[in-house]
């Protein structure tokens, strides 16, 4: 493999990786900040106790995400360095800013809070968290500026023999980004929703612990519902949007090959890339993806087929992806609101329970998937229409970077594993007991 | 002047960034010689655990800014030195998670794995940067694209390695002294009497390097033209003598900020003397890269340059804050407390 693949590869791993634990992070960071804030208010012992509990989980998870972070914020330079000089004047403010702004905050008081049980008062103890939920959020909103820049490039000329910053405002404000964050963020709440239901549904069915799982379930439902209803009509307005600025992704994530107006959409088809069609296409429905699309039946949708070769994205993968993700998005809705309607006979629906226990994996697929429509979609262009992943590329060595992608596979994998464990120690564990009167 | 002034905040973030983390990886390195006893690691744990993630997160707005401000050095040094820079992540990588893994299973060969990241994870990035500073001070083979010419292996030269020793010195002093600040009996008593032979073996590399860098570099260039910059070394030095006074005084808190100007004012004597350029190149210094070649745009440098003066005085006051909430020495109650990770 050439350094370009091995780099790509080794760009999916550590990414991918790191978004596994950013999404908890996200979303848990709230719920606990709820938690605590009842505890505040009410004095009941037992949201401390939650806060507590949830909040181990959250600190080994976050754990995890710090240091997969830090490798992130240097892969730019050991890797892209010709990403990095084309567009550093631009990409490298915003990753600075976050760091500035949000990185410094959430690490600061998250050891405020973790060590500071004692020391702070509870008011202050509880605001701890609260920063470090919000500066956790924004630091998702400013990495994800500087993601939505390089799908659809604003604010910038070519000078230089680089693209230099002249309208940073149109930067940090274009409605694309905004859209990939409030989209990213609903995902990560719904993530977090589910994990906490999930995990209080393995002890309601033990039949353990019940008012402290019930009320953490009854937290996590509320949060995961909202989000997922959110979640569907937010993304059918961030397809729209992705339509109109990078068609070539809008036609690989549907797997359309001939130009068309009224064009209709399939609920099952197979992408055949090689033949330039569709292997199989079943149950067409006229018109609905120009509705979907541009909101009107009539609209023409160009077709993969309009694009040159060399600038169509892979189509399978972007367009397989995609169906994951909006197929989850559905059954998250469905899967929550039925939870609304069991919310107060938790217990006695162990089928229900079981299933969302095993449904934790689901949101972490849909996230996922999800990253693979926009950056895979974006292919072949690193900056969309502007700079080719190709020649992004750092002048190194392959065999440099062949070395550290296993080495990064193997410390992954392994540092995965045990987080994993130690989660579900401390799962299995459950929550500590009660205190015993006099004690606090 | 924007440049300039980037220059050297770029400079004296990587200052911070060392004078702060070096008390921890100084701390994580020394760990095997300090600690006794279980109770002896957990304390040692214990001093870091509220201040290394805030101090790391310097490195990352140290590297955040270096492509900022300065995307065409971030992008040669950074693939340049690739193989140095993943060996310190994957160092910083078993170091982090090993705070908060440590403690979950009580099993002593899980702790004493552990403890061994922890030291691994300190020793190397203390030791990696250093030779990495010293060899950007003695110029690395880039050629006109700016493009690195040379391997892991080039930057393993004697003023390399020197430097690299250089800085594991300054941390383990550093990190001996906070230990000795944030504990009392035993522990401290040990500190204290480690620290006095570390800096003995501090002064001597020290000494050594100052007079490798007059043959080794051009770092002196910018001295000799401007004598009143030689107050820089000269405030370094005499950091590194009050920091002795002030051990052999068991005056440790003062020691430790002592040891804080030693390392500051030794990063900055590096930094002040290699202006204007980054990355010099030792092929030809006309492939150097410097201010004028590898700055952002004027905009891009003032807008970043509000952000830094609007925020990095709040991140400081509020890490100032912190350090006054938990400005206690540990004692074995906190480790009862159930305030660990
Ligand atoms: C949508 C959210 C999101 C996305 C897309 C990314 N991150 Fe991230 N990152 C976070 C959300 C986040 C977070 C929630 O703020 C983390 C995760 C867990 C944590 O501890 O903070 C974090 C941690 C984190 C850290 C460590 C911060 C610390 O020490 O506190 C760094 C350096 C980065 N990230 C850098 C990156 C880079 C360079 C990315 C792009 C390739 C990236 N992250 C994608
Ligand atoms: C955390 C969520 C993210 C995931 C899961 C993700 C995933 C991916 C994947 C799978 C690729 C490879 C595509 C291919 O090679 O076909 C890629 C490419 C890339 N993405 Fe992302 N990405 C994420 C966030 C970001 C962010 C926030 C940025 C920038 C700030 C970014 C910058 C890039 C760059 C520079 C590439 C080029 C390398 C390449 O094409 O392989 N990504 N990403
Ligand atoms: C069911 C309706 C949904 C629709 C119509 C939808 C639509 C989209 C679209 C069009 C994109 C590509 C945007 C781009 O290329 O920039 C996208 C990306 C993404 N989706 Fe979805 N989505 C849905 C549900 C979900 C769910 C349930 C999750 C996670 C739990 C999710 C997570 C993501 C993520 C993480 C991305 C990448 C970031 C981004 O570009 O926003 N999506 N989604």
């Amino acid at each position: 493999m050439d350094v370009l693949m091995l780099s790509r590869l080794q760009f999916a791993v550590a990414t991918f990786f790191h978004f596994i634990f950013v999404p908890l992070t996200l979303g848990l960071s709230i719920l606990v900040a709820i938690m605590e804030t009842v505890y505040v208010r009410t004095g009941d012992e037992e949201y401390r106790r939650m806060a507590k509990f949830w909040g181990k989980i959250f600190i080994i998870n976050f754990a995890v995400g710090v240091v997969t972070g830090i490798t992130l914020e240097f892969q730019f330079g050991t890797n892209w360095a010709r990403y990095s000089r084309y567009v550093g004047d631009i990409f490298g403010s915003l990753l600075a800013i976050e760091a500035t702004l949000a990185f410094f905050l959430e690490s600061t008081f998250l050891a405020v809070w973790i060590f500071g049980w004692k020391r702070l008062s509870p008011k202050l103890h509880c605001l701890a968290i609260w920063l470090v939920a919000f500066a956790s959020n924004l630091s998702a909103l400013w990495i994800l500026i500087a993601n939505a820049w390089m799908q659809h490039p604003v604010g910038y000329a070519i000078r230089n023999g680089r693209a230099e910053l002249t309208d940073f405002l149109s930067v940090v404000t274009q409605p694309f980004a905004f859209q990939i964050y409030f989209h990213t963020i609903s995902g990560a709440y719904i993530l977090a929703g589910f994990v906490v239901m999930g995990i209080s549904a393995y002890h309601l069915l033990r039949q353990q612990h019940l008012s402290f799982f019930t009320k953490s379930f009854r937290i996590g439902l509320i949060f995961a519902l909202i989000f997922s209803l959110a979640e569907i009509v937010q993304g059918h307005i961030h397809g729209a949007e992705v339509a109109k600025i990078q068609p070539s992704k809008l036609a690989a994530m549907e797997s359309i090959w001939e130009t068309k107006a009224d064009a209709p959409m399939a609920l099952f088809l197979i992408p055949d890339a090689k033949n330039e069609r569709n292997a199989v296409e079943i149950g067409k429905i006229p018109g609905l993806l120009s509705l979907l699309a541009y909101h009107s039946t009539s609209a023409t949708v160009k077709g993969l087929k309009d694009f040159p070769k060399e600038d169509r994205p892979p189509v399978l993968l972007t367009f397989t992806a995609f169906r994951v993700m909006v197929g989850l998005g559905f059954l998250f809705v469905l899967l929550t609101l039925v939870g609304w309607f069991k919310r107060h006979k938790l217990e006695a629906s162990p089928r229900y329970l079981k299933i969302m226990l095993y449904a934790i994996p689901l949101p972490y697929v849909a996230l996922q998937a999800g990253w693979i429509v926009t950056e895979v979609g974006r292919q072949p262009w690193i900056v969309y229409g502007l700079m080719r992943t190709k020649d992004a590329v750092s002048p190194i060595a392959a065999s440099q970077v062949g070395v550290t992608l296993a080495a990064f596979i193997a410390a992954y994998s392994a540092l995965g594993v045990i987080a994993f464990y130690l989660i579900s120690k401390h799962v299995r564990r459950g929550p500590e007991p009660a205190a015993v009167q006099g004690e606090g | 002047m924007l440049g300039t002034i980037w220059f050297l905040l770029w400079g004296i973030l990587w200052a911070v960034y060392f004078m702060l983390d070096g008390f921890d990886l100084g701390l994580g390195t020394l760990m095997p010689v300090l600690a006794k006893s279980e109770t002896d690691r957990r304390l040692i744990y214990r001093v870091m655990g509220p201040f290394w993630d805030g101090n790391e997160v310097w490195l990352i707005t140290a590297g955040g800014v270096t492509f900022a401000a300065f995307p065409t050095t971030y992008a040669a040094m950074f693939s340049g030195l690739y193989s140095a820079l993943m060996l310190i992540l994957f160092a910083l990588i078993i170091r982090g998670v090993s705070f908060a893994f440590r403690d979950e299973v009580q099993a002593p060969g899980w702790k004493c794995f552990w403890d061994s990241c922890l030291t691994i994870g300190s020793l190397l990035p203390a030791l990696l940067f250093g030779v990495a500073f010293a060899n950007i001070f003695q110029g690395l083979p880039y050629d006109k694209d700016f493009v690195y010419q040379g391997t892991l292996f080039t930057l393993l030269n004697p003023y390399g390695l020197a430097g690299g020793i250089l800085f594991v010195l300054l941390f383990t002093v550093h990190g001996s002294l906070w230990l000795a600040v944030k504990s009392d009996g035993e522990l401290q008593a040990r500190a204290g009497k480690l620290v006095t032979k570390l800096w003995a073996a501090l002064l001597v590399v020290a000494v050594i390097f100052l007079l490798a860098t007059r043959r080794q570099t051009f770092l002196y260039d910018n001295y000799a033209a401007h004598p009143v910059l030689f107050l820089i070394p000269l405030l370094a030095v005499a950091a590194l003598i009050a920091t002795r006074v002030f051990i052999a005084k068991a005056s440790w808190w003062r020691a430790w900020a002592a040891s804080s100007v030693t390392i500051v004012a030794v990063t900055l004597f590096g930094v002040v003397g290699l202006y204007p350029k980054l990355l010099p190149s030792s092929i030809d210094p006309a492939f150097s890269l410097t201010i004028s070649n590898s700055a952002s745009s004027p905009l891009t440098l003032k807008i970043m340059l509000a952000v830094a003066l609007t925020f990095v005085p709040i991140v400081i006051a509020y890490q100032v804050w912190v350090h006054y909430i938990f400005r206690h020495k540990a004692t074995a109650e906190d480790l009862e407390e159930g305030e660990l990770y």
